[in-house]
């Protein structure tokens, strides 16, 4: 495999996303940040505009700067396998699964999506880069694995409206495609894929196209959404969508362990709550699978836990204790007001073995009030499901609104 | 054809042999399955022409571990020596050549103070060896999860380097340890064959030159085992000591089949179930030792789809260069080396007349060329062992530097040049060496990989160097002898504490499969 590296790559220290332009028609505040190499937005216009346009209308938000990679060969499938805990000869071709995958001490790289596109086929979409970890698993293996980042334009289509938008635009029987299927559709300049699958926690659909067809899929999703107030989107209203859904973040959640230099700060599967996608007994050799194994009989350190706390001040950075005052077991990794669910929802991590379903937990928050720092006491309840996971998430057809 | 065992040991090198001679005098069933026709892997003696033999790789035993040869009780199964603890010659244009004892050097003029210097160096050497000793045969520490036998050994280094040397000498081991050879030799010493001398057995199988660091290490490895590094001539050739070695494993009950070269290692649902044969037949048991280097192992018996991403990178990464040639000669009648008697002609003959034409000779292998002035260790086992040739001798030696990977390929024609270049070096101490010969075979690294499967041609297999020694032999995940794969395990020179002809690999690996040690 040959790979070729622009010279003066260097040169360019941001870069911008075949939606750039299309974004900054909407652009009111330039508030932009730097995702990977890319340029996005944190937010075009208002925050709270663009949340409520995820839950009550129709987003889109541009994902070109996720990590994407394609691995084909007839080996594929036993790369997946190796390279990602879960069973990957029960993910067919046209559907996504959600993943982890970890090095060999069992502790988490990344989290991601991977798309069977083909029999011989993958698509891996992640948030941090995996040349070396892919190029490291691919030894052995009569496969071949490609950077496609920057060949392949991306955007995250979500909220309630997503499938009548999609429906008029013209993707035939989108509406019978069920949660974490992808499909083909012809589109002019070649055909492009959409998967039903997303960061938010509700309906919604991810459109994969070449970067020269960027700014006509943006259009032609405008075009046939104009009725049903659906806007660009900036980082900062999925920030708020992802945590009141619980999903994890890379780098937020955990630190991937091929960036960890401390030994020992970084996750496993199983103390991220995510255990349900290791699959011990598959009869692969995965990554992690020995370390994992021997977690599974020694215990984990930390739990994952998803917070309701009283109030309404985020717990941000807090500190969690197993009463007022009591003993520090933890800390808050991500925590915001819900708007949708309407309660102040917080991610962390508490020791083994605090942190069961119904567990009372305390925070510590510390807030601003007009430059002035205050703290209070806030009672939290460890609870089982995420604040928003509604029906039509994963209802097929959605409903035709 | 099925048939089972409770252990199954690909590859019958010397360190497989060790390794079933233990297991089956604890009783398990055990079978090795050797390639070649013959057992003892690199440790060999092979038919040069008819009616001469030859060791084929490893001439002279420094470091077979004694309790290995106690305990297998080899003397009873065969081994004798033809000669032991012989001196070095090194070879002097001038005929007046210097002779080193494991104490004394004389000869070449060497003036009294660098004589005296050569007395202490190798109290100092002995003394830092024997202090590293104990760690050659006990199997490395872990760290990550130490039983009170780490914790011990771990003690024990520090006292023995603490109170065993006592502060001054630690201090200066501690000086040296890391250092290259060339700095130490130019502290120590005046005379150049001397330093030329030392230098090379610093180098000697590596592939490092007497200014690469570490080369003070490799001299005391050569040390640290064995007979504080004596030379002895096993009678037969190095053959003779797998021999030996194979017939005490057989009379402990193991299976020894030659000509049985294992296709792959067989594993089902994470584990290791048995192997099967180039022949198709199928062996099963659930422990499998690889006699093998680790990365043959990793890399094409198992397959690295049965071991996890990072182990398979990190096993990949070994450096395995192998920089080492070997050129073996059947002589009509003993040439003249200048200054020599017959007698000492049965010596090791040593060719590195200063470390910097050792360093020079290495400076080629960093291109991929062969050395201009290659530097060699030449033995004539015959004279002390006539049962080596029937009438004339055997001459053979080990030469640097060759690379495995030379410049336009081993064709014909550049192994032809190399050898001429040998034998041009040996005919400027022996003159009429050309007219004695009746043959001559060079084996390059890639012969030697053809030949005895160790990979890159690495004589250990996986050089010497710190950061491939002790814990990190051949990675940590593998360094106590099983592999991260349920039921796998090494016992090669691949494994602590390496290469050379010693036997505690293989005896290590036999006692963590008797105690179930795991990855």
């Amino acid at each position: 495999m040959t790979e070729v590296i622009k010279k003066d790559h260097f040169k360019e220290g941001v870069k911008t996303t075949p939606f750039y332009a299309k974004q900054k028609e909407w652009d009111k505040v330039n508030t932009w940040h730097r995702w990977k190499e890319y340029t996005v937005p944190d937010v075009l216009d208002n925050v709270t505009v663009e949340y409520f346009a995820i839950r009550n209308s129709a987003s889109i938000f541009d994902i070109t700067p996720m990590s994407k990679y394609r691995i084909k060969g007839v080996d594929a499938l036993n790369f997946m396998n190796r390279l990602l805990p879960r069973d990957m000869t029960k993910l067919k071709v046209g559907r996504v699964g959600y993943t982890i995958w970890c090095d060999d001490e069992g502790m988490v790289i990344d989290d991601g999506t991977v798309f069977r596109v083909a029999e011989d086929e993958y698509w891996l979409c992640a948030q941090e880069r995996q040349m070396e970890i892919l190029r490291r698993n691919a030894i052995g293996f009569d496969v071949e694995f490609a950077e496609i980042t920057d060949d392949v334009a991306a955007i995250s289509f979500q909220g309630p409206v997503t499938c009548k938008i999609l429906k008029n635009a013209g993707f035939k029987e989108i509406e019978t495609m069920k949660m974490f299927d992808l499909r083909f559709f012809d589109f002019p300049g070649g055909e492009i894929m959409i998967s039903r699958s997303g960061y938010t926690g509700d309906l919604g659909y991810e459109l994969w196209v070449k970067n020269d067809q960027a700014e006509a899929i943006w259009d032609h999703l405008f075009d046939a959404g104009k009725l049903y107030a659906m806007r660009p989107i900036g980082g900062q209203a999925l920030e708020i969508a992802r945590i009141e859904a619980g999903l994890l973040a890379a780098d937020v959640e955990f630190s991937p362990a091929n960036q960890t230099v401390r030994h020992g700060h970084a996750k496993s599967p199983y103390e991220l709550g995510l255990g349900w996608l290791v699959k011990l007994d598959k009869g692969v050799a995965f990554n992690g699978r020995r370390a994992l194994m021997k977690e599974r009989e020694n215990g984990s350190r930390y739990r994952f836990v998803k917070l309701d706390v009283e109030g309404n001040k985020p717990a941000s950075n807090a500190y969690l204790f197993d009463s007022e005052n009591g003993k520090n077991i933890g800390y808050v990794c991500s925590a915001a007001w819900a708007p949708t669910a309407k309660t102040n929802v917080a991610l962390g991590f508490v020791d083994m073995p605090h942190g069961e379903v119904g567990d009372e937990i305390w925070a510590e928050i510390y807030y601003q009030k007009e430059l002035k720092w205050k703290k209070r006491w806030a009672k939290g309840m460890v609870v089982k499901d995420p604040a928003w996971n509604p029906p039509r998430k994963t209802k097929t057809p959605p409903d035709d609104v | 054809m099925t048939k089972n065992y409770d252990v199954i040991i690909v590859g019958g090198g010397h360190n497989g042999l060790v390794c079933a001679a233990y297991l089956a005098d604890a009783g398990k069933k055990v079978v090795v399955l050797e390639a070649n026709d013959q057992v003892g892997g690199a440790a060999v003696t092979d038919t040069l022409t008819d009616g001469k033999k030859v060791s084929s790789c490893a001439q002279f035993l420094n470091q077979l571990n004694g309790s290995v040869e106690k305990d297998l009780n080899l003397a009873s199964h065969g081994l004798k020596m033809a000669a032991n603890n012989v001196p070095t010659i090194a070879l002097n244009a001038d005929g007046n050549h210097l002779t080193l004892t494991s104490t004394t050097a004389s000869g070449a003029n060497i003036s009294a103070d660098d004589a005296a210097a050569y007395t202490k160096f190798m109290r100092y050497m002995r003394d830092y060896a024997s202090t590293l000793n104990f760690l050659m045969v006990s199997p490395p520490i872990d760290i990550f999860n130490p039983d009170f036998a780490d914790k011990m050994t771990a003690i024990k280094l520090g006292w023995k380097l603490r109170f065993g040397l006592g502060a001054e000498k630690m201090s200066e081991f501690l000086r040296q340890v890391g250092m290259n050879i060339f700095d130490v030799l130019d502290d120590d010493f005046d005379h150049e064959l001397l330093k030329g001398t030392l230098a090379f057995d610093g180098v000697l199988g590596t592939h490092a030159g007497p200014r690469s660091p570490g080369t003070v290490l490799t001299y005391l490895y050569r040390l640290a085992s064995g007979d504080e590094g004596a030379l002895d001539v096993p009678e037969g050739g190095m053959g003779a000591v797998s021999d030996a070695i194979s017939a005490a494993a057989t009379s402990a009950g193991a299976d020894i089949k030659v000509s049985a070269r294992v296709k792959n290692v067989n594993v089902e649902n994470c584990k290791v179930v048995g192997v099967t044969l180039e022949s198709g037949d199928v062996i099963s048991a659930p422990v499998v030792v690889s006699n093998a280097d680790p990365r043959t192992t990793v890399m094409s018996i198992v397959g690295p789809r049965h071991f996890e991403a990072d182990f398979v990178k990190r096993i990949d990464n070994v450096r395995m260069r192998g920089t080492t040639a070997k050129l073996h000669i059947a002589l009509k009648a003993l040439p003249n080396f200048k200054g020599l008697s017959e007698d000492e002609l049965s010596n090791r003959l040593v060719i590195a007349p200063t470390h910097k034409d050792m360093e020079r000779a290495f400076n080629h292998v960093k291109y991929k060329e062969v050395s201009e002035h290659p530097m060699m260790e030449i033995a004539i086992p015959s004279i002390a062992d006539p049962s080596l040739a029937a009438d004339g001798h055997v001459l053979s030696a080990t030469v640097q530097y060759a690379p495995y990977h030379l410049k336009g390929g081993w064709t014909d024609e550049a192994k032809n040049a190399f050898m001429d270049a040998c034998i041009d070096r040996i005919a400027a101490y022996a003159p009429d060496i050309r007219e004695q010969i009746e043959m001559a075979v060079l084996l390059t690294p890639v012969d030697l990989e053809a030949s005895y499967g160790m990979a890159g041609g690495n004589w250990h297999h996986g050089e010497l160097t710190l950061d491939q020694m002790l814990m990190l032999r051949p990675a940590p995940e593998a360094s106590r002898y099983a592999l991260p794969l349920d039921g796998m395990y090494i016992c090669g020179a691949g494994a602590h504490p390496g290469g050379g002809v010693m036997g505690a690999a293989g005896k290590n690996a036999a006692e963590a499969i008797l105690k179930g040690e795991a990855s």
